[in-house]
């Protein structure tokens, strides 16, 4: 065995140049399935990420009836008392903070231009409205008591030319289904650095919301912060939804993220594949070359008494260290790509899908867990490749082996 | 005791449509520790001959008795297990493994039929010492000429003392003084250990070391003469 090993590795000695681009074209195809892996990684990763702190938090309480896609404003489908319930909430252990949002929408008009956009009613205070806060890039943050100022994100400034202090019109859907019209300040502009969030989301205080949508006392939900997004399932199920009320988890009101998800998985498992083939029969290539050219020594062995499982062995040892040298080197150079991509990122700008918070910079992010499945499936895809020469050489007939002309 | 019998053995290749009758029915026994060689015109069957005695290929009709064992009718994997057991080769090319050392050469055999180290290192020292290439035994294939790697093949092929060996022209890549010095050797081994040698050769000062010569001629013993 330990003779078997030496040979291999002699073996793979003898022809180091070719020995070494074959464990190349394994360690470019590890690289590449980790870059490939950890970009999506950091994309599905930073667009959850951005969707539970933008968008749908861990955890929302709502009205048994409020549908998120209509937003109604009418009573019934609204929280009633929610500074109440949110502090319940709040009190919890395992909560970061949890704070009562109004949804509405409307239009924001200057004089020749109209954009139409969601008006989120929030509590300045929150902690909770953190990414909104340190995102402000000019003018100021709401106050609680402000009641005629408002934010607007970045990308909706650009397009109509506003800066902090101009004056805009606001047009609101209100509870009885009216539109009140209402001239407003802009405190400040804010990014979230998410194209699709920023350019149609405009923050007003709580307070002014209710008052403006005639929605008194009421709220869309209770937006919920956790300290780990692990505790969603316990803390959800801890909250006895009060009568009238549902408790919904970030996974469900996620759905779109989730599913696209697996289909993005299936199609990503597809590259994975032409990656690995390419890889794969790059090694197929050159194994069986290596049979070839030591058709005669094949031979010998066989005439000596060397079983076919042996031979086998023999050329099955030699793809093993081959796999283990590609995948050392492998690990090298994909860490270091990982590490380059991630110093500049990659900017795609306004690529969002519809309905979908993806961030304008494309980062990766290498998980333990994924470098530990791609390394191995290169190693077993370089195993493999070698099983096939490796059968060829232990089916040699000796004869024709020794016959062969040096 | 007979160590090898050939009953009425033919063996025809089939290239294609064409088939070629390299051995037509042979008969032939070898008795332990003879120093038979095997004479004849190129494309007489030689090689064939020894291919079948070797459990190397196996013959189209007939039957091959290697110590007294039917041996015509073993899978591959029992050939190779009687070949590693019982028979040494030596070949006209310098048959070695060009990624081993001379010693790890002659320890092959040795391996695959399972000896422990000590064991192994005591028979190969004996074995080189015997080839006269204890100064060689760690230098690779391409360091060593013609003459020694055959030497080395001698002692690789004595190396699990096999009850026969078979040589297919062994000298015919050496020059005359090489190629007296591994027949010596040969016959010395032959003599010393009792091992049966069967050698295919068109070498006439080869085959004046021979006791027994069977002539081969369009695959058909023509001659068969005890020399001595
Ligand atoms: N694998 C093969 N396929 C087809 N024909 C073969 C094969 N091996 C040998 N032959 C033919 O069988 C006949 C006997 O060949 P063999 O090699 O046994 O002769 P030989 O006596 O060893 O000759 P030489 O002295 O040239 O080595 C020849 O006609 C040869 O062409
Ligand atoms: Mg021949």
């Amino acid at each position: 065995m330990l003779q078997i090993l030496r040979m291999a590795f002699r073996d793979l000695g003898r022809n180091r140049r070719r020995s070494f681009f074959s464990a190349l074209a394994v360690a470019i195809g590890l690289a590449l399935l980790m870059l490939l892996s950890s970009v999506i990684q950091g994309e599905m990763g930073s667009a959850l990420e951005s969707a539970i702190q933008l968008q749908s938090g861990h955890i929302q309480i709502q009205a048994a009836s409020y549908d998120e896609n209509k937003s109604s404003l009418k009573w019934e489908d609204l929280v009633e008392n929610p500074d109440r319930v949110a502090s319940q909430i709040a009190a919890l252990d395992q909560v970061k903070a949890a704070t009562p949002r109004l949804f509405s929408s409307g239009f924001l008009s200057t004089g020749d231009e109209s954009s139409g956009v969601r008006i989120y009613g929030i509590d300045p205070q929150s902690a909770a409205n953190d990414p909104y806060r340190d995102g402000i890039i000019s003018g100021s943050f709401l106050t609680a008591d402000d009641r005629e100022g408002l934010l607007i994100g970045q990308p909706a400034a650009l397009k109509l030319h506003l800066q902090a202090g101009d004056k805009v019109s606001l047009s609101v859907n209100t509870s009885n289904g009216d539109v009140l019209e209402q001239t407003f300040i802009i405190r400040g502009i804010y990014t979230t650095n998410t194209y699709g969030f920023d350019g149609s989301t405009v923050f007003l205080p709580l307070a002014k919301a209710q008052a403006i949508t005639q929605t008194e006392n009421h709220a869309s939900t209770i937006f919920i912060l956790l300290k780990d997004t692990s505790l969603t399932a316990s803390v959800a199920n801890s909250i006895k939804a009060p009568a009238g009320l549902q408790v919904k988890t970030w996974e469900e009101m996620n759905s779109l993220i989730t599913e696209f998800e697996t289909t993005a998985n299936s199609y990503i498992g597809f590259f994975y594949l032409i990656i690995l083939a390419i890889t794969v029969s790059v090694i197929i290539n050159t194994l069986i070359m290596s049979v070839y050219e030591r058709t005669r020594e094949i031979g010998i062995l066989a005439a000596i008494g060397m079983r076919g499982a042996r031979i086998m062995g023999l050329f099955l040892s030699e793809s093993v260290m081959l796999a283990i040298g590609g995948v050392l080197m492998g690990l090298v150079l994909g860490l270091f790509s990982v590490y380059l991509f991630n110093i500049r990122g990659f900017y795609i700008g306004n690529m969002g899908l519809n309905g979908m918070l993806i961030s304008d910079t494309i980062r990766a992010r290498l998980t333990v867990d994924k470098t530990i499945s791609v390394t191995i499936m290169t190693f077993v895809a370089t195993i493999l490749s070698g099983l096939y020469p490796a059968w060829m050489a232990s089916r040699m007939e000796p004869v024709e082996a020794l016959r062969a002309e040096k | 005791m007979e160590v090898v019998k050939i009953e009425n053995v033919a063996r025809v290749y089939q290239i294609g449509k064409v088939e070629t009758k390299a051995l037509r029915g042979v008969n032939l026994s070898i008795e332990n520790g003879e120093f038979t060689a095997l004479v004849g015109p190129s494309g007489s069957g030689k090689t064939t001959l020894l291919q079948m005695i070797g459990c190397l290929d196996q013959p189209t009709t007939g039957k091959v008795f290697i110590n007294n064992k039917d041996v015509t009718s073993l899978n591959r994997n029992q050939r190779a297990d009687m070949r590693r057991g019982t028979i040494g080769f030596i070949f006209q090319f310098f048959a070695l493994i060009p990624t081993l050392t001379a010693y790890e050469n002659v320890e092959m055999p040795l391996l695959l039929n399972g000896h422990a180290p000590a064991e192994r290192r005591e028979r190969i020292m004996e074995l080189l010492k015997a080839v006269d290439l204890t100064d060689r035994a760690n230098n690779r294939p391409d360091q060593l000429s013609g003459g020694q790697q055959q030497r080395v093949a001698v002692a690789r092929a004595l190396a699990s003392k096999p009850t026969l060996i078979l040589a297919d022209e062994p000298t015919a890549n050496l020059d005359t003084t090489n190629g007296q010095q591994v027949m010596e050797i040969m016959k010395r081994l032959n003599k010393e250990t009792g091992v049966t040698f069967i050698f295919a050769t068109h070498d006439p000062r080869v085959i004046n070391y021979a006791s027994r010569v069977v002539t081969l001629q369009d695959g058909l013993i023509e001659k068969d003469t005890q020399t001595r």
